[in-house]
Parts: C-alpha cells; structure tokens; sequence
C-alpha cells in the first residue's frame, strides 16, 4: 500500500521526506564536510575532485558545480545542507533561497520587504500563484551583462 | 518540588543572529524587529529563572544525516556554539543542568517518549538566537548567559516530523517530569521556530500573516485544538519550514491550564497570562512571531 504524501501538490516545493533523504545521502553528507574550513579550502580549490571522492551521481555532482539548487533539491538535497555550499561561497540565507526563485537578489528581497509571497494562488498545483511551475522562471529577467 | 512559571515563543532566524553579532539592530531593517523584544527583555531580568528548558531544532549542525532523532535532549553540563559555515556565533558556551536534564529525560521514556540523550553536542542558531534575543548579547565583564538551559532538539529537518498532537502530548508529560523533582527550581519552557517561512524551491519567500495570527490565537486560547492541525495545513498555508511550528506546541502543552501527563493526574487549572505578544514580517525570509505567557 502506497505511504500517504499529500505534500506532493503543493506547487514550487519539494518535502525531504525519507525517500528524498535516501536518494541525496551522500549529496548531504559532502554538504556536512563543508563545515570543515580545510574541506572548504580543498572543495575551492579543486571542485570536481572533491566531489569525486563522494559516492553521489554524476547528476548530483553537476547540479553542485553549477549551484542549481532547485536541482540539487530535486535530486535529494535539503536547503539545511546545501547551506554549506552557500556559506564556502559567501552566500547568505537570502540569497539562496532567492537563487532558486529566477528573481534577482533585489526583487527577491523586496518581495520579502514588502510582507513576501503570497499564499494565494500557491496552495495547490494547478491554481495561478507566482510559485507555479507555468510562471516560472520570476522575475523581471533582465538579460545578463554580455548574454 | 520544580515549577513551570512561563513559557516563551520566538522564531530563531539566523540572520537575527548576525544582525545582533555584527551590530546591525538600529538599521531600519532590523530596527522594528528588536523593538518587539526591549519588553522581554526587560521581563527576562525581573523574571529570571533557575533553569530554561528550550525546545529548538539543530539545522543540520549537531545532527547530519547518519543520525536523525526525533526528540533528543541534552545531559550535558556544556554546549559550544557551532560553527555552521560562517564560523561559530561569538556567544558564550551554553552552560546544562545534567541533574534536571537526567531526571526529565528518565520520567519522559517512562510515560512512553522515546527521547535520545546526547551528552556530547554543539548547539546552532536555533538554540542561540533565542538567547540572545531575550537575554541581549552578555557584557565581556560577565560572558554568560543568565541561567543554566536544556537544549531539547526535535527533528524538523526530514519528514515525517513529530505530529502536533505528539509535541502537545511531550509537553504534558515534560511538565509532569519537571514537578516531580525535588529541588524548588523555577523552570521556564521556550518553543522556538517558525513562523511561516519557506526556504527552497520557486515558492520561497512565502508569509502568512493570516495563518500565523491564527496560530497565535490558538496557541494562547485554544492549544488542545491547535495541535489536531495536521502537517499538511502547516505545509500548504505556513511553508515547508513553517512546520517548525510544532516545536511551539511542546512548550505550550506544558502550561499549567492544560491537563497534566499522559494519565492527567492532575486536572488544568487557570489560563496563562500573556504578558506579551508581538509579530514581524520579515526578518530575512521569515515571520517572527513572538508570545510570552505566565503560568497562574
């Protein structure tokens, strides 16, 4: 009989359930090892073969190398852990979470100034709230400096 | 015999934290926030306990994926703050109470709470920042903080996580652990976390105001009602992080106006006085929520 998850339709969220645990394990603990200021300088200065020395997929790997954290989500992480990574390159909480938005670090944060998102339209997949997968990425997208 | 007098409810947002640590509480960011903590404080010194026991959770600091405790308490005498990746806050060690701790955790696991004790742990921002927030950050002449604390941590990391009627349950049965020790202690309870707030995906950035005043209401008048609130309703209206929510309902089932212990043997007696109650958005990607409550 199937476990009873009735996370799964809420839009824009994935729940690190033990199943999401159980695929990102090793994912999470090389996240751990960042605590470490000697594994952080080691990670820095040689990425793909820090990760190589922890038993993740080849996808978990190359969702880390390009801080896709919306990836790394999906592929078994939990923002507590890919914390980490954001601590070693300086990132703060805020800019994480709004990394995983396709916002700009300032209309994430004015969106936050401004009382946040709003719930409406986002409890369900399938309703019109800004979290849905048809509104993504958010955002102004004004194209990259040289793109 | 040791004695509940009051609990107190406040998020734990690390950035609060490095505001406090880097002096940022007068910018017109964080100005409004401290604001609403110059009262507690102020109570916290003329309502000094002997002993704060302080449900948190550990934000994959103390406790990474190899070990995943549901309810783990602290017997310790010490707690260093942790170094989570941007180097340990600069807070004095959080001096235990193995004696108390000791006792609690044999009373829980007897009426049927299967805690984990840890004798050996670093504590995060979601035990510190609370300190710091009701405390203010101790003079150098005097690195301490003002009484002995608990540190009680529940998994709020990986799902499934402890119901809302199970933390409301522990409550009871912490406070049944807490009045049959000998020694007169005055013991504070503190819940700690939330309020709404979602930290990951494209729906970050979420508040509810609606909700989280809701759960204030509740929390202060309705408690028992509160904590039928099934996961999903956190998930859905407060963010995938706003379920740390259930922490609170640990701290509030331990309040004298509720039935006490399992069997409760004894009967709830008067409502609590809130003696004070406050409520922010945003501090970082958060809502604070904030409540003190006095036991009569």
């Amino acid at each position: 009989m199937p476990l009873d998850k009735p996370y799964l339709d809420v839009p824009g969220t994935t729940i690190f359930d033990a199943e999401q645990s159980r695929k990102g394990y090793a994912l999470n603990q090389f996240c751990m090892s960042l605590m470490k200021a000697e594994n952080r300088a080691r990670f820095k200065a040689d990425e793909r073969a820090y990760l190589d020395e922890w038993p993740m997929t080849e996808d978990q790997k190359q969702a880390v190398v390009a801080r896709d954290l919306n990836r790394c989500i999906a592929l078994g992480g939990n923002i507590y852990f890919l914390a980490k990574i954001g601590a070693t390159d300086g990132k703060s909480f805020q800019q994480m979470a709004g990394s995983m938005t396709g916002m700009t670090e300032t209309e994430y944060r004015d969106m936050m100034v401004g009382g946040g998102r709003s719930v409406e339209g986002n409890r369900k997949i399938g309703e019109d709230g800004d979290a849905q997968a048809h509104r993504q990425p958010q955002g102004r997208q004004v194209p990259k400096e040289g793109a | 015999m040791a004695r509940i007098t009051a609990s107190v409810y406040t998020s734990h947002v690390p950035a609060i934290g490095a505001a406090i640590d880097l002096g940022k509480t007068d910018e017109p960011y964080w100005q409004p926030l401290f604001k609403g903590f110059e009262f507690s404080k102020q109570w916290m010194q003329a309502h000094r306990p002997d002993v704060i026991f302080l449900v948190y959770n550990d934000h994959a600091t103390a406790f990474s994926l190899d070990m995943i405790p549901t309810f783990a308490i602290g017997t310790a005498d010490r707690y260093k703050p942790a170094d989570e990746g941007w180097g340990p806050r600069p807070v004095p060690d959080v001096i235990g109470h193995p004696e108390l701790a000791s006792h609690i955790a044999q009373s829980v696991i007897q009426d049927d709470f299967d805690l984990t004790i840890v004798n050996k742990m670093d504590v995060d921002h979601g035990l510190t920042v609370p300190l710091s927030l009701m405390c203010g950050q101790p003079p150098q002449s005097d690195f301490a903080w003002p009484c002995p604390v608990i540190p009680f941590a529940v998994n709020v990391v990986q799902y499934p996580v402890p119901s809302g009627r199970r933390c409301f349950e522990l409550g009871k049965a912490i406070r049944k652990a807490v009045e049959s020790y000998d020694e007169p202690l005055n013991v504070q309870i503190w819940g700690t976390g939330g309020m709404s707030h979602q930290l990951q995906g494209p729906r970050a950035g979420l508040i509810n105001r609606e909700f989280d005043n809701m759960f204030l209401d509740r929390l202060i008048a309705d408690p028992a009602g509160l904590a039928t609130l099934p996961h999903i309703d956190y998930v859905r209206d407060a963010g995938s992080e706003g379920i740390e929510l259930v922490m609170w309902l640990i701290a509030r089932g331990a309040m004298s106006d509720v039935p006490r212990g399992a069997s409760a043997d004894v009967a709830g007696g008067a409502p609590p006085t809130l003696r004070h109650r406050f409520y922010h958005v945003p501090a970082s990607n958060t809502a604070v929520g904030h409540l003190i409550l006095e036991n009569n």
